[in-house]
């Protein structure tokens, strides 16, 4: 730097410029303090999530000639206390049957498990702010969000309940869907048989996921 | 100001900077590690599953012989089998359908890998009966498997009244035994290609010079044209010098037709039996001289236990 003591102006310049640096820099330092307690907090809340690997999900078709159902007890289901996000996720080829041979058209033929072997619903709880997670007691609240069943992504809406004790939430849900709204064709010597309508129930034990 | 201030300033600058770096970041990396909007389910670790490769074929048989696929556990197959006559037979015998060789059969899973069944010929007049044992499966993901393997033996009884009542026959002169090793890979969606070594053994031959064992090689597959329905192929090359000269490999086409609980199989083939020992090891149709049965095979599932299913709760 002692080639700078000639140059006054330089000098100046120099002194000036780094005051204004040390003033932008304390003003940066206080954004970036206020961000950084911000992003901590925002941290704090995001480690308040629950989930379970062993979420259940029934669904159940009735018609004149049948009743079709079949359970999955493996499913993943994550939420976040905090903003009510809430994801699930679960293997085709789990759901179980009574009859081998339902299950296996219901993997080849109606829901080609092989191509779309995951069904899964990123979505979030409403009205958040009126339940209260980590204190005991039933909630009643709606979800919604987009379900990705055999290709198709779909906006769905339902009634669920929480029941939280002891640090777990208890979840239960259900809602219908329609085969044909997921592409699902149903060729018709069988259209009698698979209703429009079918009712599907989640129900999970979530507990906190620790780091 | 003077200089040596300045250096002071730029350090501390320098210093705080670094301080403020070392914090900012890292709460920034964990934040978006965490960030829930996008991806709470990658949060999860997910435990990766075993994935069997299912419906190799869509019925236990290729044509006349097994294919890899099983029964289920808890299902009764019935299973009724046509050979018509030779379609060279010409219009007196309507091209061979005024003739009909018939088997018909009862199938039942044990558990899912494990499979018996019987069934009965009027070719021959042969009563059969075979346990079929799925030895490993098709696998990816947490356990990886390239080809699915199973075993089948069989026991056929031909009950035809005896050539010659004068002469001393033993009963075990009516027995006759396949075996076969089934190796089967579903290369993808559609295709699903099959070989099966297979040993044939007679309790009895007409003449010293045949063999009472017999090596073949069987060969074949399916091609699925659509969800329901498919192009299925088998071939059973019988190793040299061991059987007649009067006697050739059994080859023969069809398509699966899948329709709700039930499997239509329609084929051509060479072979009147359809029974191993018989369409193994005594084929007499030549396909070049037009010596081909049209047939079918019609399998109906019945759910005789039904599974359980993981507990409402």
């Amino acid at each position: 730097m002692s080639f700078l003591h000639n140059v006054s102006w330089f000098n100046s310049w120099l002194k000036n410029e780094l005051q204004n640096q040390a003033q932008k820099y304390y003003k940066m330092k206080k954004t970036a303090t206020l961000l950084a307690l911000v992003l901590i907090t925002a941290s704090v809340s995001c480690a308040q999530k629950y989930f379970t690997r062993s979420g259940y999900i029934h669904f159940f078709s009735t018609t004149n000639v049948e009743d079709i159902s079949a359970d999955n007890n493996k499913a993943t289901v994550v939420l976040d206390a905090g903003t009510g996000a809430v994801e699930i996720s679960c293997l085709i080829k789990a759901f179980e049957f009574e009859k081998a041979l339902m299950q296996e058209h219901f993997n080849e033929n109606y829901m080609e498990s092989d191509t779309y072997p995951k069904s899964v619903f990123k979505g979030k709880v409403e009205n958040i702010k009126a339940v209260n997670f980590f204190r005991d007691g039933t909630y009643s609240s709606q979800v919604s969000g987009e379900i990705f069943i055999h290709g198709v992504t779909k906006t769905i809406f339902a009634n669920v309940t929480f029941v939280v004790s002891g640090g777990k939430i208890e979840t239960n849900t259900n809602f219908s869907v329609n085969p044909k709204d997921y592409n699902i064709t149903i060729p018709d010597l069988v259209k009698n048989n698979i209703s429009e309508n079918i009712r599907i129930t989640v129900k999970s034990t979530l507990e906190e996921l620790k780091k | 100001m003077k200089n040596p201030d300045m250096h002071k300033v730029i350090k501390k600058l320098f210093r705080k900077v670094a301080v403020i770096t070392a914090f900012l970041f890292p709460s920034v990396s964990f934040y978006a590690q965490t960030d829930d909007e996008k991806d709470l389910l990658s949060l999860v670790e997910e435990e990766e599953a075993v994935n069997y490769a299912t419906s190799a074929f869509k019925s236990s048989r290729i044509i006349n012989g097994h294919s890899i696929e099983n029964t289920p556990e808890g299902v009764l197959d019935f299973r009724i089998s046509h050979r018509f006559g030779f379609v060279n037979s010409g219009p007196y015998d309507f091209f061979g359908l005024d003739q009909a060789f018939m088997r018909l059969g009862f199938d039942y899973g044990i558990t899912d890998r494990l499979m018996v069944g019987m069934g009965h010929s009027n070719f021959n007049k042969v009563y059969d009966s075979f346990v079929k044992y799925k030895i490993l499966r098709q696998s990816t993901g947490k356990r990886k498997m390239p080809v699915s393997v199973a075993w089948v033996s069989s026991i056929n009884c031909n009950t035809l009244k005896w050539a010659d009542p004068e002469r001393k026959n033993f009963f075990t002169s009516r027995l006759s035994y396949s075996h076969q090793l089934l190796i089967a890979r579903k290369f993808n969606e559609n295709l699903t290609l099959q070989i099966m070594p297979t040993l044939v053994h007679r309790n009895i031959v007409p003449r010293p010079e045949i063999r009472n064992d017999v090596l073949a090689v069987g060969a074949g597959g399916r091609y699925k044209l659509t969800k329901r329905l498919s192009i299925n192929a088998e071939y059973f090359y019988v190793l040299p010098g061991q059987m007649d000269s009067m006697f050739t490999n059994s080859f023969s086409v069809g398509v699966d037709i899948e329709t709700g609980g039930h499997v239509f199989q329609l084929q051509f083939t060479n072979s009147t039996s359809m029974v191993e020992p018989g369409f193994i090891t005594e084929t007499v149709g030549h396909w070049e001289k037009g010596d081909i049965h049209f047939g079918f095979n019609i399998s109906r599932v019945f759910t005789i236990k039904k599974r359980k299913s993981p507990a409402e709760w």
